[in-house]
């Protein structure tokens, strides 16, 4: 204990300086001190120093030794020493200002006793002594009078003789001279008693018991302040073996600690840091300090601040080292707690300050994103301009010069509009515009004339496959403008690519993908994977990753040979994810690649299949395939190259399969359909106008009948627009053909014509839908309100409802909800409650239907209170928006009578 | 060819495209167009009389309603205006279809103010555009007599990419 207290040279300085400030009592000016604050703690303060006290080991053989043979201790003992020495030195001090003040009075006396002979020998009349030196000052001659009253014991001489008398002078002389003997007496008995004084002093021998007062009080002192502090404090020898430990932790034992090391004490975690720490401070013979957390069985999980510091003996020789730790747990507890909400506050901050970077950027990029669409759009109204006009002028006279060069001024207009389409359906699906629609289409159907439609512009000699897998639905839900849009480009792509071999096109049904959320699951929904292949040149695999990137091709080279946009992977990829799929590619070069596509399609039941397939067979626009046709699941389509100008009807090959054959060119079709006059039957030759180019050795020409024809809305129409397989015709064939074929249909078309009914009460908009039905080759009844609606659909059986939204007397909405109503019930009550005057009819055929339901389809001024959502809910089946085009009738019309 | 049926059909082209530009028709109007064939040679001129026939009858029929600044029959304003948008719409007269979008706003608060001066715009428009389309179709005629063929193409993307519409229009 004594020992730490001398660890440290500033303390021992604070102990000197204790020391001459309370020189008596530490002690007790202590307990008085914390009296104060612990009134009721002042036994307990002693009982507590005295408990205390063992809370301190020491070997106290060695510990006094070790007192002796060190600076520090030996320099408590110097200081004890000095201590008493000083006080010595006081005694001695105020005992030689006592001698000094007696030889004073002495002189006094003394020059007294000389004055009083001088007087009495001049016999002066003066009755009071004035000392020569002090007459100026009356003060001082009152101050040494009265001086001189104390010290003197009676200075006023009492004499009975008569004054100047004789015996009053002997008198007088005498009682002084008695004075003087007394004063003289006492002046010998103090010197005297200083003597003695001084003999005493001398022979006050060693100082030990105020020696052993003062250790203790310090020791009391310094147990009483760290009585509770959470300090342990110890010396180790050099080996590092306790010799002495204070606060120690309560359960050990003398044996266990002293003699002893921390490894051999301690186990767990730190026991070592702290050992190998105490370790370095003695090879260094520099103090320091350090934070060690202890990890050990005996007390858990603590955090010590150690102080260590080298022992020197007097030869300056290392004997061991001097410990102190403080408990620091909470405090470091704290701090680290402190120092991670710092942490974390900053990461917020800056996590912070990053999403507003990224807001910003994003918004920055829809920004950019809406310009370029913007300036996409101003851009491709006035280039369709000069394309469209480039066209007028192709059907004008020209040498052929002059067709040249306009054939390539169109063909790179329409590069330029491709491009542009390209960029605003990119934006339109990045910025979210885009909408996807759910509509029933037959998968193997969409293959098949994404296979014709580029076979009708291939100039290669290719084969071209579909390979549709049994499992596959025959009917499903999805967006198939969009599908189709996929994989026309696809295929496009690996025709561009492909010099020998195949493309191909290969559909199976998977299970759900891992990227693919649970919820999207359901059970009527399929996931159905789509290959696209060829055996083209193939794609290096350092391209691959920027592959789908915007206006990235996979080299320089490719994009000067090839040409194209860039775009139209990258489309092809954000449309499939915008599904929920994925879009992938694998490719060997010079082997071929193949891009895979897995999409989920809801499963549509196929109920409307059976009872109008005979119906409209024939029918322009209409997919209806023969029975058989509709789950084969494996088509080929080879070119007829080089026949084209040929004769005016197909050639065909052995090559070709048994009854299919394709024609490279639209060109073809009207070649065909005009100069085949061994076509029989009208039906049979407005099919091959519809097929676009599909001619048929057989009489089973009807059996693929489909819309995919140059009139055709969707991206077939481009890719023959835009093949220029053929320079001089194909301009005249793309403005005229449309004509031509209307007129072949409404030649044809009289018969079963599919019922339609238009409900609208603008006439204007009656005269342009009529009209629009017209050149599409229908007929339809017009219905001019909802009432108007319900009478007519309860009279007839149509087979679909155009119906407006806002109209006078009975809206589309209400309308729709009660012939939904009346199909579910089978009866007209809702409507006959709602106010409409059923008229009694002697036609059944409403009835005959009323197990089926109407396909009603909104047409919309795209108004909020028009909204598609309101639509759905009302029973409505889709919805085209107003004003309507000849496209989007002829989209609804595909769609809804098939 | 004919130098003077050359220069009709330019300065056909060339006025129908200013028709656009300005603003007077949109794509609607070229749908129209579309479906004029031999069969109905006069289509769109009778669709368009009627459809100013049309105008002429609701904005007359409007007005009345909102003659009084007393209880106008707001109801039967906005059915005008309904009609008379549907109809414009219907056959591309844009300036006129734009003004209805507001006519209706002004209805739908029951701004008479606003109505009336939305009534005054329609009301130019419409004539304007009647006076522009009777031009363009004497040039039609002056075409027709100089033995030349009106051009069925002009600036319109729906006829070179018929699948993709203007996604930020509107």
């Amino acid at each position: 204990m004594v020992c730490e207290m001398e660890t440290d040279q500033i303390e021992e300085m604070d102990v000197e300086v204790l020391s001459s400030m309370w020189p008596d009592d530490v002690g007790t000016q202590a307990d008085n001190q914390f009296n104060v604050e612990k009134p009721a703690g002042d036994s307990d303060t002693l009982k507590e120093v005295d408990i205390a006290e063992k809370r301190t080991m020491a070997d106290l053989k060695r510990l006094p030794e070790l007192l002796n043979t060190t600076d520090q201790g030996s320099s408590q003992l110097t200081n004890l020493v000095r201590q008493w020495e000083y006080m010595q030195d006081h005694a001695v001090r105020l005992l030689r200002e006592e001698l000094k003040i007696l030889t004073r009075q002495r002189e006094e006396a003394e020059a007294k006793e000389l004055k009083i002979i001088e007087e009495h020998n001049f016999e002066t009349e003066e009755p009071e002594n004035v000392p020569v030196l002090d007459e100026t000052s009356h003060l001082f001659r009152r101050f040494r009078q009265k001086k001189r009253d104390e010290l003197v014991d009676s200075k006023r001489v009492v004499i009975d003789e008569e004054f100047d008398t004789v015996a009053y002078w002997k008198q007088k002389a005498l009682s002084l001279e008695k004075m003087l003997e007394a004063s003289t007496e006492r002046e010998r008995r103090l010197i005297e008693k200083l003597n003695e004084s001084l003999k005493t002093m001398e022979s006050h021998s060693a100082p030990v018991e105020e020696l052993t007062q003062n250790l203790k009080r310090a020791e009391g002192f310094l147990h009483f302040i760290l009585q509770n502090a959470p300090i342990v404090m110890g010396h180790q020898d050099k080996d590092l073996r306790y010799l002495f430990i204070y606060n120690k932790f309560p359960s050990l034992r003398e044996q266990d600690i002293l003699g002893k090391t921390d490894v051999e004490i301690f186990h767990g975690g730190g026991v070592k840091e702290s050992e190998d720490f105490k370790r370095e401070v003695l090879e260094k013979g520099k103090a320091s300090k350090r934070e060690i957390t202890f990890e050990t069985e005996l007390f858990g999980s603590k955090t010590f601040l150690i102080y260590v510091e080298p022992v020197y003996n007097k030869a300056r020789e290392k004997i061991g080292i001097n410990y102190m730790g403080m408990e620091v747990t909470d405090q470091v507890r704290k701090r680290e707690k402190m120092a991670k909400l710092r942490e974390d506050n900053a990461v917020r901050k800056a996590m912070e300050s990053e999403l507003t970077k990224t807001i910003h950027i994003t918004e920055e990029t829809m920004r950019a994103k809406q310009m370029l669409a913007t300036m996409s759009h101003e851009i491709r109204s006035p280039l369709s301009g000069v394309v469209g006009m480039a066209e007028i002028l192709s059907t004008t006279k020209l040498d052929k010069e002059q067709r040249q060069l306009l054939n390539v001024m169109i063909s790179s207009g329409d590069l330029v509009l491709q491009l542009i389409n390209d960029i605003l359906d990119l934006s339109k699906v990045e910025s979210g515009v885009m909408k996807l629609e759910a509509t029933k289409f037959r998968p193997r159907e969409v293959v098949k004339h994404v296979l014709q439609t580029a076979a009708a512009s291939l100039k290669k000699d290719l084969t071209l496959e579909g390979n549709i897998a049994d499992e596959v639905p025959i009917l499903v839900v999805g967006d198939v403008l969009r599908i189709r849009q996929i994989l026309t480009n696809l295929i496009s792509n690996a025709i561009k690519f492909t010099h020998r071999g195949k493309v191909g096109i290969k559909l199976k049904v998977i299970s759900q993908p891992s990227f693919a959320s649970d919820k999207e699951q359901n059970e009527t929904s399929v996931w159905i994977c789509c290959d696209v292949y060829d055996t083209g040149i193939g794609i290096p695999e350092n391209a691959l990753p920027c592959l789908f990137k915007k206006y990235m091709q996979a080299s320089a080279d490719h994009a000067r040979k090839y040409g194209g946009t860039g775009l139209g992977l990258a489309i092809c990829k954000q449309l499939v994810e915008l599904m929920g799929g994925q879009l992938t590619v694998t490719s060997q070069v010079n082997l071929g690649s193949t891009f895979t596509f897995i999409l989920p399609y809801k499963v549509a039941t196929s109920d409307d299949h059976s009872d109008d397939q005979d119906e409209f067979s024939d029918m322009v626009d209409h997919h209806q395939p023969e029975p058989d046709d509709t789950t084969e699941g494996y088509f080929q389509f080879k070119p007829l190259l080089g026949s084209i100008y040929s004769n005016g009807g197909p050639v065909m090959s052995n090559n070709f399969l048994p009854h299919k054959a394709m024609l490279t060119s639209p060109i073809k079709l009207i070649n065909g359909s005009v100069a085949d006059p061994s076509n029989s039957s009208g039906q049979s030759q407005t099919v091959q106008v519809e097929n676009g180019g599909y001619m048929d050795e057989s009489e089973s020409a009807h059996q693929y009948g489909n819309g995919n024809g140059h009139r055709c809305p969707s991206k077939e129409s481009e890719s023959c627009s835009s093949s220029q397989a053929s320079s001089e015709m194909e301009s005249e064939l793309t403005v005229s053909s449309p004509r031509e074929e209307e007129k072949t249909e409404t030649e044809v078309k009289e018969t079963s014509q599919p019922k339609i009914l238009l409900v609208e009460d603008n006439k204007i908009n009656i005269m342009v839908a009529k009209s629009m039905m017209k050149q599409l080759g229908y007929t339809m009844d017009i219905a001019n309100n909802g009432v108007e609606a319900i009478n007519a659909v309860k009279d007839t059986s149509y087979d679909l409802v155009l119906m407006d939204v806002c109209m006078p007397v009975m809206d589309g909405l209400k309308a729709t909800r009660l012939i939904r109503s009346y199909e579910e019930s089978g009866n007209w009550d809702a409507a006959i409650e709602a106010g409409v005057d059923i008229k009694t009819s002697e036609n059944d055929q409403g009835c005959e239907r009323s197990t089926d339901r109407l396909p009603i389809v909104a047409m919309t001024a795209n108004t909020l209170a028009e909204s598609s959502e309101e639509c759905y809910a009302n029973g409505m089946d889709s919805f085209i928006s107003k004003p309507v085009t000849l496209q989007k009738l002829k989209e609804c019309l595909q769609q809804y009578l098939q | 060819m004919n130098t003077v049926v050359a220069k009709l059909q330019r300065q056909f082209q060339d006025y129908l495209v200013s028709l656009y530009q300005q603003g007077f028709l949109d794509n609607q109007f070229t749908e129209l167009r579309k479906l004029q064939d031999e069969g109905t040679p006069d289509f769109v001129a009778e669709v368009v009389s009627l459809f100013f026939d049309d105008c002429s009858k609701l904005i007359n029929s409007m007005s009345r309603s909102l003659e009084r600044p007393e209880n106008v029959d707001f109801k039967q304003v906005d059915s005008g205006v309904h009609q008379l948008k549907g109809s414009s719409s219907s056959v591309g007269a844009r300036r006129v279809k734009n003004v209805c979008i507001s006519f209706k706003e002004c209805c739908d608060v029951q701004n008479r103010e606003g109505c009336l001066r939305c009534l005054q715009q329609v009301d130019y428009e419409y004539k304007m555009l009647k006076t522009k389309l009777q031009d363009l179709f004497n040039l039609e005629q002056q075409i027709v007599q100089a033995g030349g063929a009106i051009p069925q193409h002009f600036p319109s993307y729906t006829i070179l990419r018929p699948d993709i519409r203007p996604c930020l229009d509107a």
